[in-house]
């Protein structure tokens, strides 16, 4: 507790916790992307690609990606009421048994405890277990919101509340299942149904945690970061509102040309489709919000993150559609393209707004100087450079592997062997292995950059 | 702006927002048949098969490989007939996979003999050099458990009695330690000497594997 009232602490526990798991949600990723091309690190049951590659997307995802929301959640929820924590105790608990939850998902997915539902793998104590922690967070998202002392909620509650309404849903239907025991249940649903139910859950998962919750920080942090007001607030509502209706609508478009009923299909698309419009609200929103300052790219280094990361949200929302339509999913689905699309999210849009959110609010909770702006800005280069490579490499990859797989002889028979095109793109996988260091590398300075930072003597002026 | 100074309504009206598409699209479509149709040549799986299925569960084989081929000529080619939806009917959960690092695996069955599966799984880098596929021997050196067969086979409404379920574990234990079994000589090569005579869980997964797309070829030939 500082003079305010607030509560940092458990902003700071959930920050840290956030470091921890990028790191080691990355090393995992890069051990994976080296089995990929030399299957030898293929070592024991417990590191076969198999069951390692949901330990890299659930540690990614919800180890990093969740805890990172909350610390920033936990922050803005404080300062946009003008009111502290209701429940600080509560938020302790839930630090706490969000960690236990993570390390017990690990353990439990190398065991090959895996329902196979992706980003829903976990067996059902454990969804029990994520269920009451969701139910700690959201205790203080309405108690603070009714105890407020700001009468109006700000567009980042907005983003907040409905996330916290949604993945509630989402979470409870799609792990609904028949337990067998302890370490073992079945999905309710069956075939067609289950996929259906599955890909509603796993694109709006993606949508209200590398989404909702990331534009919650974007309109949040930059115009702190840069002083400048949003450009225009009935944009935001505009958006806002078109991008919660309009999500729910397009799981489906995972499922394109699969036995799924058609008409399923297509309605998906058509909303992915309409779903650039509030995308690009937030996207032009953002870019207004610059006008006339844009110097601030080359003079404030938190301008360059906010700025590339909602840039790279606008090429996601762009590509994410497109890719969903049934000709060009016919040539690019199940290839390393998809791979690619979903790292530019992850590394480019997400990682670089929860960079900067953390470099603006952790010398402010903990009332120290950020450690070093250089090494900030060798992050930046390092992930932005590490982030291209290694999503342009998939891309290629996945055109590639395309393209072979469709490669016919004159006389109609198929040109490659299923093999022949997987191991063409060895090199590819090598380069992206490569690039996943470079970003490796960025986020340890990022980390080394905070952990100086509240190693550092208190700063003599404190404002927080 | 009224509803943005009350947290409740606006919550409320957030979830009534998002309720919207996933009622048209995920709830309706439960109550519907063609979402799930069901065909009397698909059967449930066997307690092996079911055990089978369970094992690539277990090592996440969903995360490289598919099992829906869809309806593009080349596809066809590769793998053959396209997915229908009856396939899926005994599903829970559904394995159609989102990405191929490997091959689609949805009419596997009965494409190669258990022998080939064998030597595969055990390793195989030994019949492709260059593959990326982790080996599998050690499923070899697990004996199946097949302790809660039963259970499962009630839980996923099979309908099988727990005789049956016996039945169906001996024969197919008959079946794979047999002296003229087709597949022996690979089978007790990958397999360690003290569980030749037992089902193994490589003896599982094969089964799984030999079972994929099998009924619907008979579903197809009735059409």
């Amino acid at each position: 507790m500082n003079d305010t009232g607030y509560d940092y602490s458990v902003v700071r526990g959930f920050a840290f916790s956030a470091l921890f798991w990028l790191v080691i949600g990355l090393v995992i990723g890069l051990w994976l992307a080296f089995e990929m091309f030399d299957p030898a690190l293929n070592l024991t049951p417990w590191l076969s690609f198999g069951r390692l590659r949901v330990v890299h997307t659930n540690g990614l995802g919800v180890g990093f990606g969740l805890s990172g929301i909350f610390a920033t959640a936990y922050y803005m929820l404080q300062r946009l009421t003008r009111t502290p924590l209701p429940f600080p105790r509560l938020a302790k608990a839930h630090l706490w048994v969000f960690n236990a939850a993570i390390a017990a998902a690990a353990v439990t997915l190398m065991a090959g405890m895996n329902t196979t539902k992706e980003y829903a793998e976990l067996e059902w104590p454990l969804d029990v277990g994520v269920v009451i922690m969701w139910v700690m967070f959201a205790i203080n998202v309405f108690a603070i919101l009714i105890k407020r002392q700001e009468k109006q909620m700000y567009i980042s509650l907005w983003y907040l509340v409905s996330m916290t309404v949604t993945i509630a849903v989402l979470y409870i239907v799609n792990n609904l299942e028949i337990p067998l025991n302890l370490y073992k249940s079945y999905s309710i649903y069956a075939g067609g149904n289950d996929a259906n139910v599955q890909w509603w859950y796993g694109h709006n998962i993606v949508g209200f945690i590398f989404t909702v919750p990331v534009l919650a920080m974007f309109y949040y942090f930059l115009p702190k970061a840069t002083g400048l007001p949003i450009y225009s607030h009935r944009l935001s509502i505009v958006s806002f509102w078109a991008l919660i209706f309009a999500y729910l609508w397009t799981g489906a478009h995972h499922l394109m040309l699969t036995p799924l009923p058609e008409w399923i299909q297509t309605v998906a698309i058509a909303f992915s489709i309409f779903l650039i419009a509030p995308s690009w609200g937030s996207v032009v929103n953002g870019y207004y919000t610059l006008q006339g300052n844009w110097d601030q790219m080359r003079t404030n280094y938190l301008t360059k993150f906010f700025i590339i990361g909602i840039t790279f949200y606008g090429l996601q929302t762009l590509q994410g559609p497109l890719q969903g339509l049934r000709t060009l999913n016919a040539f690019f689905h199940y290839t390393d393209w998809v791979i690619g699309h979903v790292h530019m999210g992850t590394m480019g849009w997400v990682t670089m707004i929860i960079s900067a959110s953390f470099y603006y609010m952790i010398p402010r909770i903990t009332d120290r100087e950020l450690y070093s702006v250089k090494l900030a800005n060798a992050h930046f280069w390092l992930i932005l450079v590490g982030q291209l490579a290694w999503t342009v490499t998939m891309w290629i990859g996945g055109i590639q592997m395309a393209a072979m797989w469709k490669a016919t002889n004159p006389d109609g028979s198929l040109m490659y062997s299923f093999l022949d095109g997987l191991t063409s793109l060895y090199p590819y996988y090598r380069m992206r292995f490569a690039a996943g260091v470079i970003y490796f590398i960025g986020i340890l300075v990022f980390a080394w950059n905070i952990i100086q930072t509240v190693r550092q003597a208190p700063a003599a002026t404190s404002k927080a | 702006m009224g509803i943005y100074s009350k947290p409740v309504v606006f919550a409320v009206i957030a979830t009534l927002v998002i309720l919207v598409g996933t009622v048209v699209t995920v709830f309706v479509p439960m109550f519907m048949p063609s979402t799930q149709p069901v065909s009397a040549y698909v059967k449930p799986y066997t307690s092996i098969e079911q055990e089978g299925r369970d094992l690539y569960m277990r090592e996440g084989c969903n995360n490289c490989h598919t099992q829906t081929v869809r309806p593009l000529r080349t596809e066809v080619l590769r793998y053959g007939e396209y997915s229908k939806a009856e396939e899926f009917a005994w599903d829970r959960p559904f394995l159609w996979g989102s990405k191929r690092t490997g091959p689609d695996l949805n009419r596997i069955g009965g494409k190669y003999p258990d022998s080939w599966h064998y030597r595969h799984m055990h390793s195989p880098q030994s019949m492709f050099g260059k593959s990326n596929m982790p080996p599998y021997g050690w499923l070899a050196e697990n004996k199946l458990d097949t302790s809660e067969s039963f259970r499962k086979t009630q839980i996923l409404g099979y309908g099988y009695s727990e005789a049956e379920v016996q039945q169906q574990i001996a024969d197919y234990k008959a079946r794979v330690t047999a002296p003229d079994y087709d597949s022996k000589a690979t089978r007790d090569e990958v397999t360690p000497a003290a569980l030749r005579g037992e089902l193994t869980e490589m003896d599982a997964i094969i089964a799984y594997m030999q079972k994929l797309g099998r009924d619907v070829k008979a579903m197809e030939s009735q059409q």
